[in-house]
């Protein structure tokens, strides 16, 4: 069962329509890409599910219950825009927050102290926020999100402002989640991280749902029928393959290796295609280019009309 | 433990904690003290005695001129100039001089000193004495009336005032100050604490963490937390200045009790009420006649201070106290979510202020009047009744207007947390946006 599922949603702001009629559905131990461009209503959907804002039709279900607001404990929320008591003690803070979450003092306590180690900030604990470089206050928005070990995650933009040291072990943690069993939405713009882990995506453009699947179908079902050969003993790039009409998008000789991009303007398998291709010249390698998660964001939004 | 609990705590200990709150705790009963002690204080030091040298040419004024606490005249039988030589060697402070006028009606006199000029009550105590003097002697030569007679027949009126109900006494000047001074701390307190309300809120606001938050809680929680943990801190903070203002007057009292004696059953007043009385007038200015007056005075004080409804006055403030902030505080809140930094407060703030101002500008006035129309509608309009209720009660307020301030006063906070508590949880969240009244109108309507 997911755990979490938006159905219908509708939600309208004075004189502008946030969400039309969204669903999408996230299945435990995954993480769900949220694409779109900058004011597509994604935020607008994160504060639904986070029981911020209220839809004005539809539904979202926790694990087949409708939303209630002790469902906020089982979600862990790490907002795109997000800052810290400033004139806290950074251990004092985190009590708190984990506290607010509904853990007890003690596990609350425990919990951040293996934290705090794991992320070699613990002797910051008794520091003020303030004092802290940027770096440690997000791993510990990171720390807080996580601490009360929800079902469903939602990241807004986590990696923005991290240095590539701490970007790839908050994305360590973050599969760590996923192998937990924990369900976890992932809203960005950083395509190549989506490729990276996303299991699914859902593209939300001017309020609408205009593409949802799983990254590798939906890759799949974008692909133009382009192919990247190597060919030995080829001087000049061929005209047709078999009896296909083909596009060569651009070429290099290098070493008697003839390194082309083709595109096949009709469908044909990559079988027939690579039979056809031995005609041609001996092949050194051959490979099926399938268009990136940026690519197929780009043509969803720029087809749709403004 | 409950999540508004959480966020009372952490609103009330983040803000006590603060080295300002300890600085304010500590400065403020010493504040207090001063205030109290200083008068009774300086009316013991200030003891400032002057000589004053007396040559009359007229011989009118022979030893009639009547001494006071600070000034002693001694008539000299010589001339101005022999005067004048001689001052330095004698242990004069000043030297009055009365030549002869042409006029009976006109005295003149002059005062000769030597580096420290003789002060304006010396100047003025002069002053008196030989108008007096002069007044006596017309009275006699022209109206043919010995003052003797005219002094006996000098009426004096008391006037008490005695509350039909209860056979009590009381004493204008007490109630009023009372009143007063618990009005005006209602009006700082929702000044100080309502700020801090609305700072706190745009400091949440600002630094983003608020997002955090209205994921764990709702919006409404968070909001209603921060004003009961200020609420707390206000609290703490008065009760933290009444004891120690206590404390130390007490410890000053002890320490040296000739220090207060002369207005001790007065300083005990003061400490009761918290209301500062009019001290400094009392021993210094008033001539050996009237020190009777004073001590009986004290007593009448003490009795007026009977003749107050103690539990009324305590009840009433405590509730004008902690409500009128409430109303206030919910509304300084929504303030603080819906700018982004606490220079767009301004616009905003204005309409919170003015009746605030009003209430205490229009205090004197509804001292005067108490039963006027005017106090009447001020106290009974929720946005200015904290203020102008407390001053009113010392005077005696019908029940049924009483329960009226009161029930509008808490429909009013109810109708404000509701409409603040719109407009905060659209505001907290809204961001680089120039919001307009109108833009608030929006957000209410369309928050559900």
């Amino acid at each position: 069962m997911a755990i979490i599922e938006v159905k219908e949603v509708v939600k309208q702001f004075t004189g502008h329509l946030a969400l039309d009629r969204v669903s999408i559905s996230v299945p435990p131990a995954s993480v769900f890409g949220l694409l779109g461009p900058n004011g597509a209503g994604k935020t607008t959907l994160i504060r639904i599910i986070n029981q911020i804002t209220r839809p004005d039709t539809g539904q979202v279900l926790f694990k087949g219950e409708r939303l209630h607001p002790k469902h906020v404990d089982r979600i862990g929320y790490l907002p795109e825009e997000r800052g810290l008591y400033r004139k806290m003690k950074v251990g004092e803070m985190a009590l708190y927050l984990a506290m607010l979450k509904g853990l007890t003092k003690t596990v609350a306590r425990e919990r951040l102290d293996y934290w705090f180690k794991k992320f070699q900030i613990i002797d910051w604990w008794g520091r003020k926020v303030e004092e802290l470089s940027k770096g440690m206050q997000q791993k510990i928005q990171f720390i807080i999100t996580i601490i009360h070990e929800p079902e469903l995650l939602i990241f807004d933009e986590p990696f923005s402002g991290f240095d590539p040291i701490n970007q790839s072990l908050l994305k360590e943690e973050i599969l760590k989640q996923k192998e937990r069993g924990v369900a976890i939405i992932f809203s960005t713009h950083n395509m190549s991280s989506v490729e990276e882990i996303c299991d699914q995506i859902a593209l939300i453009h001017q309020s609408k749902l205009v593409l949802q699947g799983p990254v590798e179908e939906l890759r799949r079902s974008h692909k133009k029928n382009e192919y990247m050969v190597e060919l030995k003993n080829c001087l000049y790039p061929p005209q047709t393959v078999g009896n296909h009409r083909i596009n060569v998008v651009n070429h290099h000789q290098k070493d008697g290796l003839l390194s082309m991009r083709i595109k096949v303007e009709e469908d044909v398998t990559a079988n027939e295609f690579i039979k056809g291709l031995m005609t041609c010249g001996e092949i050194h390698s051959f490979k099926e280019i399938l268009p990136s998660m940026n690519d197929i964001f780009i043509q969803n939004v720029s087809e749709t009309p403004r | 433990m409950s999540k508004i609990n959480l966020i009372v705590k952490r609103e009330y200990l983040s803000r006590v904690r603060k080295k300002s709150f300890i600085v304010m705790t500590v400065i403020g009963p010493l504040l207090f003290a001063a205030l109290l002690v200083m008068p009774a204080y300086l009316s013991t030091k200030s003891d400032d005695h002057n000589l004053v040298g007396v040559v009359d040419d007229t011989g009118l004024y022979y030893k009639s001129l009547q001494n006071s606490r600070s000034v002693e005249f001694r008539y000299l039988d010589m001339s101005l100039e022999e005067a004048r030589e001689g001052f330095s060697s004698r242990e004069e402070n000043a030297l009055l001089y009365i030549p002869v006028t042409h006029s009976s009606r006109q005295g003149e006199a002059v005062l000769f000193y030597r580096a420290n000029q003789p002060s304006l009550v010396v100047q003025e105590h002069v002053r008196n004495q030989m108008s007096d003097r002069l007044e006596r002697e017309l009275i006699r030569n022209e109206l043919g009336i010995d003052p003797a007679v005219l002094q006996g027949i000098s009426p004096g009126i008391n006037l008490s005032t005695i509350d039909m109900d209860t056979g009590k006494t009381s004493i204008a000047l007490l109630t009023t100050g009372l009143g007063f001074f618990g009005g005006i701390l209602i009006y700082f307190f929702i000044f100080i604490f309502g700020s801090q309300v609305m700072r706190g809120v745009l400091e949440e606001k600002t630094s983003r963490i608020v997002e955090v938050i209205v994921s764990s809680v709702r919006p409404f929680q968070l909001m209603m937390g921060k004003i009961a943990g200020v609420a707390l801190v206000g609290l703490t903070q008065f009760l933290l200045w009444v004891v120690l203002t206590f404390i130390i007057v007490t410890v000053v009292q002890v320490a040296s009790p000739a220090l207060l004696d002369p207005a001790a059953d007065q300083d005990k007043t003061v400490r009761e009420t918290g209301v500062v009385m009019p001290q400094g007038i009392s021993q210094d200015m008033l001539s050996e006649g009237e020190q009777v007056d004073a001590s009986n005075r004290v007593a009448t004080l003490a009795q007026g201070l009977q003749a107050i409804n103690v539990p009324l006055m305590l009840g009433a403030f405590l509730f004008y106290f902690i409500f009128g902030y409430l109303l206030y505080g919910a509304l300084f809140a929504a303030i603080g979510s819906a700018v982004d930094n606490e220079a767009d407060t301004q616009q905003f703030m204005l309409p919170i202020t003015v009746p605030l101002l009003l209430s205490i500008i229009m205090a004197s006035f509804i001292m005067q009047s108490p039963g006027g129309p005017v106090a009447f509608w001020m106290s009974i309009i929720p946005f200015t009744s904290p203020v102008v209720m407390m001053i009113r009660i010392p005077f005696g307020v019908p029940v049924w207007e009483v329960g009226l301030s009161i029930t509008l006063l808490i429909l009013a906070f109810l109708g404000a947390v509701w409409l603040a508590g719109k407009i905060y949880h659209t505001g907290i969240l809204m961001y680089g946006k120039k919001v307009t009244y109108r833009e608030l109108w929006k957000w209410i309507r369309q928050s559900r």
